[in-house]
């Protein structure tokens, strides 16, 4: 069993007199899926939140390859690595898809922007997502389907040498064949070495990708376990009640 | 080789074709452009110059011209403002106020004329500083803080021209940029130049793609497009550099100097616009400025920033209003100024919803507003009925615009 390249101990945040994390356990490996699922409310926002910079848990560890480190803020998760794809994806329908891909990081030649250097490292990271579904990098995102869009948000967050991507219910809004596609590039997005963390409701997108099932009850982690050594209705279990017999966790 | 050739030929060929099918996506996903407009001023052209025997004359055209600069110069800092789907209303009064300001420091404390400009011009920056703090800052609806400014300014205005009414302005720099005229060889060599260097750099543009192996226009739509601009420019030259004054009492002839002028503006807004970060974080904010504040954009800092530039722009356009009267009146920058202003840009074809736009557009919507009025006033229609057609154009500018949005949403 490898390290894990993203690990939480001991997460806790409220919110007022709520109690949104209780001590949540949390690993993210390289080259894996790791699925975080659970009901509404059960603390799964708040969670990926904390991991991102825009909460600051109470009291936990992160550890991130192996070093202790603090998440104060945006950018300090940025800087680290960690770029979250959120659901309502925040693309500028107006822009490109080149302009939205370095949106807020444009690459500068003198006081110009450098457009070929950019569309260049976007054609590449593109390819390298093997998304050939796109006519033209240049077309606006307000031309392109829904499951197209949540590809330039990916690829905009895999751009720059991410280690660790977090996709927020990236299939929610799509139809079956989009759904597919998205689900193809998750996996290619770990198979290319990076740690994916993927947020989803639906427990079949969740046992096609994922190599680990992250499940939170009110605010607890149930306990971390191998999507191949347990079935749907456990996991069912797990997230309605908290436990299930027989499972055995990873990280136990 | 001549199979390389045709092949290159074949390929840009299917490429023009595609090119109209892009633009035909374009506009279905609610970015309609600036081809209505230009369509709508060559018929407008068309029409008024087989209706009216004084409109395609170089004295006319020339009028045209100038006459429409000022409108042109305040539509232009609209359309930063107008691109983050917030509005100026003050931009017009803004114009009086810096105009004003700087006639008087060139009457009453001698400032040399581009001192008073300098001034002038800092002094519409810091109020768009004032306007763009609010509206950026506190959030209040920018349709709110600058009509309270529009008034404000009126104010302004009123109590610097005093009881005397009407600042009149006597130097002779600043009025010759919108009464003096290039020499006609000066004209002609302002012209090829320009044009020269303009079509240069779309060619090395072209090319350079090309060499990086990126997509780039058809050369064929490239050509036409090229082709068809240094015609009009080259007609243009010809028909300004005509004598259009009665000789021997008085010749005028040549490009009037506020082309240049407006020229310059044109290329240091649309470089701004199109190839700076700020430009580029400008669009963002006007098309979602949630994604961009979530990609760190500082959103205030543009917010401010485009206020800035539209007031700075109004001191500019105020320059232009005191060189074409020679005066600055407590009603400079009033009327219908700041309306045929947003509709300039509208009909140009930039968004009232923000996002979308260019800064051509300005000069497109511009020319338009100016041709309706001109033709019309040749042709003997009341100002009644040109208020009214004016109206109506701009109606039809702003549903094309709301149509293509609703229709880009839809699919």
């Amino acid at each position: 069993m490898s390290e894990p390249i993203l690990s939480l101990r001991g997460m806790n945040k409220s919110f007022g007199p709520v109690h949104v994390l209780k001590n949540v356990d949390f690993d993210a490996y390289a080259g894996k899926v790791t699925a975080l699922v659970g009901d509404n409310g059960a603390g799964k926002s708040t969670l990926i939140k904390c991991i991102a910079g825009i909460y600051t848990a109470e009291s936990g560890e992160i550890t991130f390859e192996g070093k202790k480190v603090e998440i104060n803020g945006p950018r300090d998760s940025t800087n680290l690595g960690i770029e979250v794809v959120y659901q309502d994806l925040a693309l500028c329908d107006n822009l490109d898809i080149v302009q939205n891909m370095f949106l807020g990081r444009e690459e500068r030649n003198g006081i110009t922007l450098d457009e070929t250097h950019m569309e260049s490292l976007a054609a590449k990271t593109l390819d390298g997502l093997s998304v050939r579904t796109v006519k033209s990098i240049r077309q606006t995102v307000s031309s392109l389907s829904g499951g197209q869009r949540q590809t330039v948000a990916i690829a905009r967050a895999v751009l720059w040498n991410s280690k660790v991507v977090i996709l927020d219910e990236p299939t929610a809004a799509l139809g079956v064949a989009q759904t597919v596609q998205v689900l193809k590039l998750v996996r290619r997005l770990a198979d290319n070495g990076l740690a994916v963390i993927l947020i989803s409701h639906n427990l079949n997108d969740v046992f096609e990708v994922a190599d680990y099932i992250a499940p939170l009850y009110l605010g607890t982690m149930a306990v971390q376990v191998e999507t191949k050594n347990v079935k749907a209705s456990q996991v069912v279990e797990l997230i309605t009640t908290g436990k299930s017999e027989g499972v055995v966790g990873v990280n136990a | 080789m001549s199979v390389n050739t045709d092949n290159l030929a074949a390929a840009d060929e299917a490429s023009l074709k595609s090119a109209v099918l892009d633009y035909v996506a374009k506009v279905k996903s609610g970015d309609i452009g600036a081809l209505p407009a230009f369509l709508g001023l060559i018929t407008l052209g068309l029409v008024f110059t087989f209706s009216s025997q004084f409109f395609l004359t170089a004295r006319n055209i020339a009028n045209l011209i100038t006459q429409s600069t000022p409108v042109m110069v305040i539509a232009m800092g609209l359309v930063f403002v107008l691109l983050l789907g917030e509005i100026d209303l003050s931009a017009g009064f803004a114009s009086g106020v810096c105009g004003a300001t700087m006639v008087l420091l060139i009457n009453d404390h001698k400032f040399p004329w581009y001192a008073a400009l300098a001034v002038s011009i800092v002094v519409g920056v810091a109020l768009g500083w004032f306007m763009g703090t609010l509206v950026a800052r506190l959030r209040i609806p920018s349709f709110v803080v600058t009509l309270s400014t529009f008034l404000a300014f009126q104010g302004i205005l009123l109590l610097m021209a005093g009881n005397g009414g009407t600042i009149l302005l006597q130097d002779r720099f600043i009025i010759a940029v919108e009464n003096n005229n290039l020499t006609p060889f000066v004209s002609w060599i302002f012209s090829i130049v320009g044009l020269t260097i303009y079509v240069g750099l779309g060619l090395n543009r072209i090319l350079h793609r090309r060499r990086k192996n990126l997509k780039s226009e058809p050369f064929n739509l490239w050509l036409l497009k090229n082709g068809a601009l240094v015609l009009v420019g080259l007609g243009l030259t010809y028909v300004l550099n005509l004598q259009r004054g009665n000789p021997p009492n008085s010749s005028i002839k040549g490009i009037p100097i506020v082309v240049p002028v407006l020229l310059a503006l044109l290329v240091a807004g649309t470089f701004l616009l199109n190839r700076t970060i700020f430009g580029r974080h400008l669009y963002a904010v006007g098309g979602n400025a949630e994604a961009a504040r979530r990609s760190g954009i500082n959103v205030r800092r543009v917010r401010t920033i485009a206020f800035m530039i539209c007031s700075g722009l109004a001191a500019i356009a105020g320059m232009l209003f005191a060189s074409i009267s020679n005066s600055i009146s407590p009603t400079t920058g009033g009327g219908t100024t700041l309306l045929y202003a947003v509709g300039a840009a509208v009909i140009g074809g930039t968004s009232l919803f923000g996002g979308k736009g260019k800064l051509r557009d300005a000069i497109l919507g511009g020319l338009v507003v100016a041709v309706i009025n001109n033709g019309m006033g040749l042709l003997g229609f009341s100002p009644g009925t040109q208020y009214l057609v004016t109206g109506g154009v701009l109606l039809v500018s702003a549903s094309v615009d709301a149509l293509s949005r609703k229709g880009a949403n839809v699919s």
